[in-house]
């Protein structure tokens, strides 16, 4: 049975290699850029490395660069093979490699779409892994004077300021760590003891925030101190108070950063998946076109071109068959081997 | 009296056509990359146009935005000259204009070198228009209930932030004035009130700073009030104290930025400057050809690169003689 049959005069084979190869030299062009947006993707998660406790999110730029690349060699192939196409002389030197081209184009096209469905679906595995990340962050902010943990200050202060956030959650995560460094703190001062006493694990704590939590936009020069104490700064009130700080969570503003950035890269992928798609239907159409025209000796005239020659599961099954068989033939090496050396 | 004479065979006529077609094609890329390069520092400027006192530096970019025009119609206009000089017939509609064309392209080269002059000598003005702005932006930085000035605080701020400085000079610009807002002020309280009687204009002047001055990169959580005490704060030596705030003005460091981009723009049109010269040098070569002609005929004594006269025994002579059949007639001499 066989697949979307379609009729193709001499004329129509010609429009449609024509078409074709300007086709996939367009969608050479879009496979460059697949790799580009996969190259810019990996280059913005790795600057925000540090505040990011895993790299699974990773697996999305690195597929886009290799399905960018593969597209490349896939769609060069394909304007070669058409421009080869119309030549009856020429056309047959391409015929045994067709079926594994198209094997490894259609694996290809599929691992495109898994890349722009992905893009979508790491939102939970990133917003995770920044919250551990960024929890570490807050905690290791005092620790300039720790190798390897030095930068970590001047890491969360930048962020803050370009992401215009502060803390994991809201600003009330620095209440909970003591982010001054105890090289800074007066230990004979009384309300430096007092503080220490307050909580078992012997911490600093206090409720203020670093610098970087300020927010440009507020009328008044910034409160960062004794923030939930009214009476401590004149006409203040903790509660209403919505400008001094940045409201948003570093987490909520780097997961919606990075989910914009994917997004917006996974509907330009998108749009290459078709594109790709396309033309490997289209030169489906023009091999078997071809096909039919091989040996006649009137190359004008019209012939019946399909998508595929018997039924998609029968096509499917004709495909995995040969990979089935070599593990089958190894699984009976093996049991041939221990029945013969079960029998003496 | 001649100057710069060749000599001109009908192949190497051609390839100086050729040649200067490409060239002058080059130099409308050029022309363009010019006009965008003024339209990018005109941005810029108006970005921090709050910080600036007068727009006498605007003159840089006007420049560059109205020569990258012209040179794109200049340029045009030669790469469609020079592909009409190979033909007979087509050339001479051009003989008008050409005239009229050497003076635009010689006016173009001289404004492209007084734009590099430019600016070099408007430096010292920029910082001047700087200093005043800048003092202004800090004076005015508490009145956020101030209708004109509600966003001073704002720019300031992230000026400070992105740019990585303080104050106008350095920090202590911030001492010397009242930065906190009157509105924010306990005017029982024995502090404002000892601080508003310290100065004969009764203004609430401290030794602290905004949090914009202050410097990531410090070991330390910032210092920002009581500066001057290295009692206030534990194991703080206000005099030896290098990160904790930045140490750069803004003055200095807005100057230094637009200088930098002033400065990057310069090879770009000093490359123009010699494509724009080189075509105009063939475009000279390139019109003779034609004038060659109308010589003979009328002996008048021109200036130009080329004396016919001079050449003799070339094959320029008989090049001439079959022109000027082939020419439509009335030579316009």
């Amino acid at each position: 049975m066989v697949v979307m049959k379609m009729k193709f005069p001499f004329q129509k084979r010609v429009k449609l290699a024509q078409g074709l190869w300007f086709l996939s030299w367009c969608a050479t062009v879009a496979g460059a850029i697949t790799f580009t947006l996969g190259c810019i993707l990996k280059t913005e998660l790795r600057r925000r490395a540090e505040v990011m406790d895993n790299s699974d999110v990773h697996v999305v730029p690195n597929t886009l660069m290799i399905v960018g690349l593969a597209s490349l060699g896939i769609n060069i192939f394909a304007s070669k093979i058409c421009q080869d196409a119309l030549d009856a002389e020429r056309f047959p030197r391409w015929k045994n490699m067709l079926k594994p081209y198209f094997a490894v184009s259609c694996f290809f096209t599929v691992l495109m779409l898994l890349a722009v469905i992905m893009s979508c679906a790491m939102k939970g595995s990133l917003e995770s892994s920044l919250k551990v990340g960024l929890k570490n962050g807050i905690r290791f902010y005092k620790d300039t004077d720790t190798p390897g943990r030095c930068f970590q200050k001047q890491n969360i202060d930048r962020l803050q300021m370009e992401f215009q956030c502060c803390g994991n959650n809201d600003f009330r995560d620095w209440f909970e760590v003591q982010w001054i460094s105890n090289r800074y703190l007066d230990f004979s001062s009384k309300e430096v003891k007092d503080r220490i006493k307050s909580n078992v694990d012997g911490r600093y704590l206090l409720d203020g925030v670093p610098f970087s939590c300020c927010n440009p936009s507020s009328p008044r020069p910034c409160i960062q101190y004794q923030l939930t104490n009214n009476s401590a700064h004149f006409n203040y009130e903790y509660q209403t108070e919505e400008l001094n700080l940045y409201l948003r969570g570093c987490r909520e503003a780097l997961v919606s950063y990075f989910m914009g950035l994917m997004n917006t890269i996974g509907a330009g992928v998108l749009s290459v998946f078709l594109l790709q798609g396309s033309v490997l239907v289209s030169l489906r159409f023009l091999q078997t076109a071809m096909e039919a025209v091989a040996g006649n000796e009137n190359t004008e005239i019209e012939t019946e071109g399909y998508l595929l020659e018997k039924s998609v599961k029968d096509t499917v099954m004709e495909f995995i068959e040969p990979v089935m068989q070599f593990f089958l033939f190894k699984n009976q090496v093996g049991e041939g081997s221990s029945e013969a050396q079960a029998d003496p | 009296m001649v100057l710069l004479k060749i000599k001109f065979t009908q192949q190497r006529r051609v390839h100086l056509a050729q040649g200067l077609w490409l060239l002058s094609w080059t130099a409308v890329i050029w022309g363009a990359i010019i006009f965008c390069l003024g339209v990018y520092l005109k941005m810029e400027l108006l970005r921090r146009d709050e910080v600036m006192d007068n727009t006498e530096i605007h003159v840089v970019p006007n420049i560059l935005m109205i020569v990258g025009l012209a040179s794109i119609g200049t340029n045009w206009v030669a790469s469609c000259v020079c592909q009409d000089s190979l033909d007979a017939t087509r050339f001479p509609r051009w003989k008008v204009l050409l005239l009229g064309w050497f003076a635009v392209a010689a006016v173009l080269c001289c404004l492209l070198i007084s734009v590099v002059a430019l600016s070099f000598i408007l430096q010292g003005r920029l910082e001047e228009s700087l200093k005043v702005g800048l003092r202004n932006g800090i004076r005015f930085y508490k009145d956020t209930d101030v209708p004109g000035r509600c966003y001073q605080k704002e720019t300031i701020d992230r000026l400070q932030i992105e740019f990585r400085c303080c104050g106008n000079n350095n920090f202590k610009d911030w001492f010397e004035v009242q930065w906190v807002s009157s509105r924010y002020l306990n005017f029982t309280s024995k502090d404002v009130k000892d601080r508003i009687r310290s100065n004969v204009d009764g203004r609430y002047l401290l030794d602290g700073v905004p949090f914009s001055c202050c410097n990531p990169s410090s070991p330390r959580p910032c210092l920002r009030y009581t500066l001057m005490d290295n009692n206030a704060h534990f194991n703080y030596e206000h005099q030896s104290e290098e990160l904790n705030l930045y140490s750069r003005g803004c003055r200095q460091a807005l100057t230094d930025y637009y200088m930098e981009l002033m400065n990057s723009t310069g090879p770009g049109v000093l490359s123009v400057i010699l494509i724009q010269m080189s075509v105009l040098l063939g475009m000279r070569y390139c019109r003779l050809r034609w004038k060659e002609s109308w010589l003979w005929r009328t002996q008048r004594a021109r200036f130009w690169l080329v004396d016919p006269i001079a050449t003799e025994g070339s094959s320029e002579d008989a090049d001439l003689e079959k022109a000027e059949k082939e020419a439509s007639p009335t030579p316009a001499s």
